[in-house]
């Protein structure tokens, strides 16, 4: 029999099982989540990030590693983000209705999200890095990045302000939501979509579907408006 | 199942063409989404497989983000330097787009029901 280290080496070389160890926390996550009758508290992006970040740094392993396993389910934004045509053609009709409102209330979160994020930063001394890879961070991760490389960002510094942002929507929008007394299921699923793209779409579609339509629409409106808006404005201020 | 899986991959690929060959900001996948959004108004309907196929896809939605999520561990020093903007740009401007958003759409439904109902209600 080989020694656990061996084994251990040639484990850690293999996709699988870094691609198993996501599955794996992911439902666990997911598990609590559930037990937690989905409180927003109990997110389970967020825990299964923390989870995984505390186990690579146990077992020394690099991101590159990590990812390589892990890119089997990172693919699979692009074929969810074409799926979410599925629940935006249900609802169509409701959506159809309020076209006008939906375009006009995607358009004010979203210059609000971009506005604040950068006007604060930059009120509390950050670099332009910062800026630049904040700037579109309520848009889904793939244009995100495209956009904040535009603008001199680093792509990857993006991504991660990007889920940041979707979590964090996830976790408070719903708080926010109830305080303003909303309970209209298209306000909510719009407001949880531009302002934390597809993690806050995916929570409101665990919530209602109706909701997680809107939400979808929304996500894919933002990326769209401010994909043609966001690098115009930038040229401007600099 | 796998043929609905296929035309999910399909737009999208058409999707990633059309982004690259005409250089718009927009990425493949939403391009995508709206390939197949036409391609259901066209046939007026969800046939059963694709259904099932994207819901399941839509379903695990959040997993998708796990692994670029962990990413946060290569840029722990750059957010660790720059924590206090980084953290309180990032909450604020996101409670304030979710109210911004949540509460206009919920100003404008209400007043255009209102509207509809003023003048006896339409469709």
């Amino acid at each position: 029999m080989r020694d656990m280290g061996q084994i251990w080496v040639y484990l850690s070389a293999s996709p699988l099982l870094h691609l198993t160890l996501t599955l794996v926390v992911y439902q666990f996550s997911t598990m609590l989540y559930k037990r937690g009758r989905l409180s927003p508290l109990l997110n389970p992006v967020m825990l299964s990030i923390i989870a995984i970040v505390a186990i690579l740094s146990l077992t020394d392993t690099r991101y590159e590693t990590y990812f390589d396993g892990a890119q089997f389910v990172h693919f699979l934004l692009g074929p969810a983000t074409v799926a979410l045509a599925i629940p935006l053609y249900r609802q169509f009709d409701k959506v159809r209705r309020s076209a006008f409102a939906v375009l006009a209330s995607i358009i004010a979160g979203s210059a609000t999200a971009t506005a604040s994020a950068v006007g604060i930063a930059w009120l509390l001394g950050g670099s332009r890095e910062a800026l630049a890879s904040l700037a579109p961070k309520s848009v889904t991760t793939p244009v995100a990045m495209g956009i904040a490389e535009q603008l001199g960002g680093p792509p990857s510094l993006t991504a991660v302000l990007v889920i940041s942002t979707g979590i964090l929507g996830a976790m408070l929008g719903p708080y926010v939501l109830n305080l303003l007394g909303i309970t209209n299921m298209a306000a909510r699923g719009l407001a949880m979509g531009t302002a934390s793209h597809g993690i806050g779409t995916a929570r409101a579609m665990q919530v209602n579907e109706v909701a997680g339509a809107f939400a979808g629409l929304a996500m894919g409106l933002n990326a769209l408006a401010t994909a043609v808006l966001l690098p115009l404005i930038w040229r401007l201020f600099n | 199942m796998l043929n609905y899986l296929t035309l999910i991959f399909v737009c999208q690929l058409i999707g990633e063409l059309i982004a690259v060959a005409t250089g718009w900001p927009i990425p493949g996948p939403v391009i995508g989404m709206a390939l197949l959004f036409a391609g259901l108004l066209l046939r007026g309907g969800i046939a059963d497989g694709l259904a099932s196929v994207g819901d399941s896809l839509i379903g695990n939605l959040s997993l998708l983000f796990v692994p670029a999520g962990v990413g946060v561990m290569q840029h722990a020093k750059l957010i660790g330097s720059e924590l206090l903007p980084i953290s309180v740009a990032l909450v604020v401007s996101t409670v304030l787009a979710v109210a911004v958003t949540g509460a206009f759409m919920a100003w404008l439904s209400a007043r255009s029901k209102l509207a509809e109902n003023e003048t006896g209600g339409r469709d």
